[in-house]
């Protein structure tokens, strides 16, 4: 059976590669993402077979880091309906990380950051635009650019203050009569929603 | 083994991500000032029907729908 393993291994090699577009530079030159440790230790073990291709070999190899560190930040913001910033440089972004308002400046070092309901600022020049964001991630890549997902995501001035209010009293009277677990759950993220809207108008 | 990890409360209670952020994605929109919310809400309208397959034969469907209901005339 594993005398069989390389001859398998090898056709379905050259039959992906008859297939993919990086096949001709996959014949001609090493991918730079091939595991030498494993490599190495495979030949150790079955010296006779070629070592099979890992996942990573596949791959492209991740944009190159500039050497300097970039003078602007590529911010890309989506929303599952828009894409409300593609690509756009700026100087600086502030994000409503659940570990706090962080700022990103060009050169941040790769983070994946979770968002709760805050504030977003986007810094160019003596620009400053806000959103209320109501959750989502951010993505902060190694080529300073920034990736921000959220699922809604409003200019301040479309905030209705008094329904804010409304809903910061309903819900922390849902939170003091919840009973269940899920009811406590949900009264609590009103409470904090509505709380951070709260804070978002009048700061 | 106790949990090493903090969770948050809302997966503590059993809550997914997904449905908290769409909590939170809904009361937000829920605060918004009219034309944008009436905007809102009309986007995040569904309309499917479900139904669950025994016996090779699909069971009564379930209909999940925001459409307006429309009359015959």
């Amino acid at each position: 059976m594993l005398r069989q393993a390389s001859r398998l291994i090898s056709r379905s090699v050259t039959a992906a590669s008859s297939k993919s577009v990086t096949a001709r530079a996959f014949s001609t030159e090493l991918p730079s993402t091939i595991d030498s440790t494993f490599v190495e230790s495979w030949k150790k073990v079955a010296p006779n077979m070629d070592p099979p291709r890992t996942p990573s070999s596949f791959m492209k190899p991740r944009p190159s880091t500039a050497s300097s560190i970039p003078t602007k930040l590529t911010v890309n913001f989506v929303l599952p309906y828009a894409s409300e910033l593609s690509g756009k440089e700026v100087d600086m972004v502030i994000i409503p990380a659940t570990t706090g308002q962080m700022g990103v400046l060009p050169g941040h070092v790769p983070t994946i950051a979770e968002l709760k309901p805050g504030i977003m600022s986007v810094h160019e020049g003596t620009d400053i635009k806000k959103y209320f964001v109501s959750s989502g991630f951010a993505f902060l890549h190694a080529n300073s650019v920034a990736d921000i997902i959220a699922v809604e995501a409003v200019p301040l001035e479309n905030i209705d203050a008094s329904q804010v209010q409304k809903g910061l009293v309903e819900f922390t009277q849902k939170l003091a009569s919840a009973s269940t677990d899920l009811e406590k759950a949900e009264a609590q993220i009103g409470v904090e929603v509505h709380s951070a809207m709260n804070a978002a108008l009048s700061g | 083994m106790a949990s090493s990890a903090a969770v948050p409360f809302w997966r503590a209670a059993g809550m997914t991500y997904i449905t908290y952020s769409n909590i939170c994605a809904n009361l937000v929109r829920k605060c918004l000032k009219e034309p944008f919310k009436a905007e809102s809400m009309n986007r995040e309208k569904v309309h499917f029907s479900l139904s669950k397959w025994a016996d090779g034969k699909p069971q009564k469907p379930v209909l999940r729908s925001d459409a307006p209901e429309v009359s015959d005339f």
